[in-house]
């Protein structure tokens, strides 16, 4: 697990959580077994701390988690009511602002959003419906992606310039009309470079960017976080990682 | 004679009362009378707010997402709009024949909602009124009611509906609201134990439907009401197979006239709506359809289980047939007319449902794994099947790039909507007419509503939980008078 190297500690709601020399807080947490909600990051590529949901309290002071740099001796607070529910109210405003409708969207059950939101205890949302139209882009033969679904986590925006050296999406606008657009001479994914084996459209936390033909091929209760959830998920997921990277 | 009710020759000088909305029955109905002042009815009408708006909803998406997001259109019976959307998508990706595996698996499926969905309407919201007579006291008639009178009844249509439930939980992985079907067949197999768990209850179910088709047959043949309450002619649309069988599932259209006629027969449900319209009348939301070389006043139909029982040449099992058998012998071999005989024929189909589901649960095909296949993509598609209460028509259109342009849907309560009229209307001119209204006379109303759908708007409601407010108007609108009662099932 941690070598030898690894010496060094912070503090983490009371608990001393081993680090690695340029780790930041989120995976030394996660290595250790102790789960911070989060929506924007995936460890597989560099994090860009925009969800804030991953939000901790490091010696008095909130910080990303996952952009945040590990520190011997820090103390740093996570599983406090105040966070929570500044993570509940983040999550709700997500729901609020896209047509989020878990019972008939294809992601439901793989939904790292609805899988946060039961993660969080959230029950109900205190914010009215945006309602939004923002228009679907089913241009492409493979590839649909749902603009009222899409959380602008930046996924596939980082994914499609750093891996795929495509740079396909970007993000335009600001605020709250901030969207997700395609580079094309129209504007529609099939004008686009993306392809279906690109690694863009593979990592869509929510059901905004998907493969066409796979919808519902798996059954409810046999899907992602049907089985486990998220909580469990992502620190089994991420210990895994961490085995297969550094032994 | 009752036609004549539907439009008042001067509504002005009349009183106005509401039924508004129907115990019992799900959804949003209301039925309006116009009374002058010696209580003699002028006219009669079923006003049903249907959610027309899902069509426009549904445009703009992609055609796999409509057989899940359907299922929001009904609380009762979300598995009906599961399959046809099914089927009609299956055409979008060009199947126009399952693997026997998924094909089965689906009208397993459609067999535990048809079983849930008859005893739930006969059980639970028709049994308080046939058993205990409709204008009993309001107390007394209620589901709590036939369980304190009737225990074992109550406690076979309580596990009735739950084996449905199973049934359909074993296929789609949920009890409601599963995502069984997908383009092209289905997404789980059942295994070994499901089938065996389910299996080792159908002896007991077919043994209680059978007993609940005797149970309803002896209560109408005593009934003082079933011969004259709401019996009117009319013609019946269902589906059959090529051999004239009944089929839940699949087939072709029948039309038979009150006489037994055929009307039109076979008809590739592909090509409905070149023998049905809809005519829209301006006082109501709900369309009312037609055979179209009938026209609008002759060419309405009912749907549903009677229609079902009336049009076919037979059933496939034993003793469903039978009584099917009893069935049309009651009515010298020609038609049933009678509103009532609905609550027969639908627990004829249940035992029908009940026989079925032990058949397909011992056929070996049922376990297989192959559940999807493919064919030529096409950009319209046609999904009809018989639901609980009748024959329901689900019809899309899609672009190049697989999303909705067009809907169309035609749910089974729409095609009875000009037959539940003439229900009320009938019943109004038989029972209320020049009488002082009570709430049990007005109950009548809601007996011959409910006996063809406890489903109105096809909109989810708590079961059970609505009021019944009966509100006395004027002509000019104005509440001289207001009766309130609680719904306690
Ligand atoms: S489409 Fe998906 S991956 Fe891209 S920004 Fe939106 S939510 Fe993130
Ligand atoms: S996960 Fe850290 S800010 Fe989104």
């Amino acid at each position: 697990m941690i070598s030898s190297e690894t010496k060094k500690t912070f503090r983490l709601d009371g608990k001393e959580i081993p680090f690695r020399e340029g780790q930041t807080v989120f995976d030394a947490a996660m290595a250790a077994g102790v789960y911070i909600p989060h929506l924007c990051h995936n460890p597989d590529f560099e994090p860009h701390s925009s969800c804030r949901l991953c939000t901790v309290i490091v010696n008095g002071r909130p910080f990303a988690s996952c952009t945040q740099p590990a520190v011997a001796g820090q103390d740093v607070k996570s599983d406090t009511p105040e966070l929570n529910e500044m993570r509940r109210t983040l999550t709700e405003m997500l729901f609020a602002e896209g047509n989020h409708y878990c019972p008939a969207c294809e992601k439901s059950g793989n939904c790292r959003l609805q899988a946060t939101a039961y993660a969080l205890g959230l029950q109900d949302n205190q914010f009215p419906q945006f309602f939004p139209r923002r228009e679907v882009d089913s241009s492409h033969p493979d590839i649909i992606f749902d603009r009222d679904r899409c959380i602008l986590c930046g996924l596939c925006l980082r994914i499609s310039r750093d891996v795929d050296k495509k740079s396909v999406f970007a993000m335009t606008d600001r605020g709250i009309g901030t969207t997700i657009v395609v580079d094309s001479p129209s504007g529609l994914l099939a004008d686009s470079k993306v392809a279906r084996t690109d690694e863009a459209v593979q990592h869509c936390p929510v059901g905004a960017l998907m493969m066409k033909g796979e919808a519902y091929m798996v059954p409810i209760g046999r899907r992602r976080y049907d089985l486990r959830p998220i909580n469990e998920d992502s620190v089994a997921e991420f210990q895994a990682r961490e085995e297969a990277l550094h032994g | 004679m009752t036609r004549l009710l539907e439009t008042a020759a001067h509504p002005r000088s009349l009183r106005r009362v509401a039924i508004e909305p129907i115990t019992r029955v799900e959804g949003h109905g209301k039925v309006t009378l116009l009374l002058d002042e010696q209580n003699r009815v002028h006219q009669a009408r079923l006003h049903i707010v249907e959610f027309r708006g899902f069509e426009k909803f549904i445009q703009g998406r992609p055609y796999w997402e409509v057989p899940v997001l359907v299922q929001r259109l009904c609380g009762i019976c979300p598995v009906s709009h599961h399959l046809a959307a099914g089927k009609a998508v299956d055409m979008l990706v060009g199947v126009r024949q399952l693997t026997p595996t998924a094909e089965k698996l689906r009208r397993l499926l459609h067999k535990g909602q048809m079983l849930q969905s008859h005893a739930l309407h006969f059980f639970h919201l028709a049994s308080p009124d046939l058993l205990f007579g409709f204008d009993s006291e309001v107390e007394r008639r209620n589901i709590i009611g036939v369980i304190g009178e009737h225990t074992d009844l109550a406690v076979h249509g309580v596990m009735l509906r739950k084996f449905g439930q199973q049934v359909i939980k074993a296929v789609a992985g949920k009890r409601i609201h599963g995502t069984a079907c997908i383009p092209g067949g289905m997404n789980k197999a059942l295994t070994v134990e499901e089938r065996d768990t389910l299996r080792r209850e159908t002896t007991q179910m077919i043994r209680w439907s059978q007993e609940a088709v005797r149970l309803c047959r002896d209560v109408l043949e005593k009934s003082e009401h079933a011969p004259i309450f709401g019996v009117f002619p009319s013609n019946f649309l269902s589906l059959v197979r090529a051999n004239g069988m009944l089929d839940f599932y699949d087939g072709g259209l029948r039309a038979r006239d009150a006489q037994g006629a055929t009307i039109f027969d076979h008809v590739d449900c592909t090509r409905y709506n070149r023998y049905i319209h809809e005519e829209v009348k301006s006082w109501s939301y709900m369309k009312f359809p037609f055979i179209i070389n009938l026209g609008d006043e002759e060419g309405w139909y009912r749907v549903g289980p009677l229609a079902r029982l009336n049009n076919c040449d037979g059933l496939d099992t034993v003793f469903a047939e039978h009584e099917r058998q009893v069935f049309r012998e009651a009515a010298g071999g020609g038609m049933q007319h009678a509103t009532l005989a609905y609550h027969w024929a639908r627990m004829i189909e249940m035992l029908h449902a009940a026989e079925g589901i032990e058949r397909l649960l011992d056929d070996p095909d049922i376990l297989g794994t192959d559940l999807v296949t493919r064919g030529e993509p096409a950009l319209e598609g046609v999904g009809v099947i018989e639901a609980p209460r009748g024959t329901l028509f689900h019809h899309y259109k899609v672009d190049e790039n697989d999303m909705i342009v067009r809907a169309n849907l035609i749910v089974s309560t729409t095609n009875n909507n000009q037959a539940m009229n003439e229900a009320v209307r009938n019943v109004a001119a038989t029972y209320l007419d020049g009488n002082k209204l009570t709430e049990g006379l007005l109950n009548h109303i809601e007996v011959a509503v409910r006996a063809y759908d406890p489903c109105l708007s096809c909109a989810t409601h708590a079961l059970g939980k609505m009021p019944l407010v009966v509100e006395l108007v004027d002509a000019e609108g104005t509440v001289v008078d207001k009766m309130v009662k609680d719904a306690r099932d």
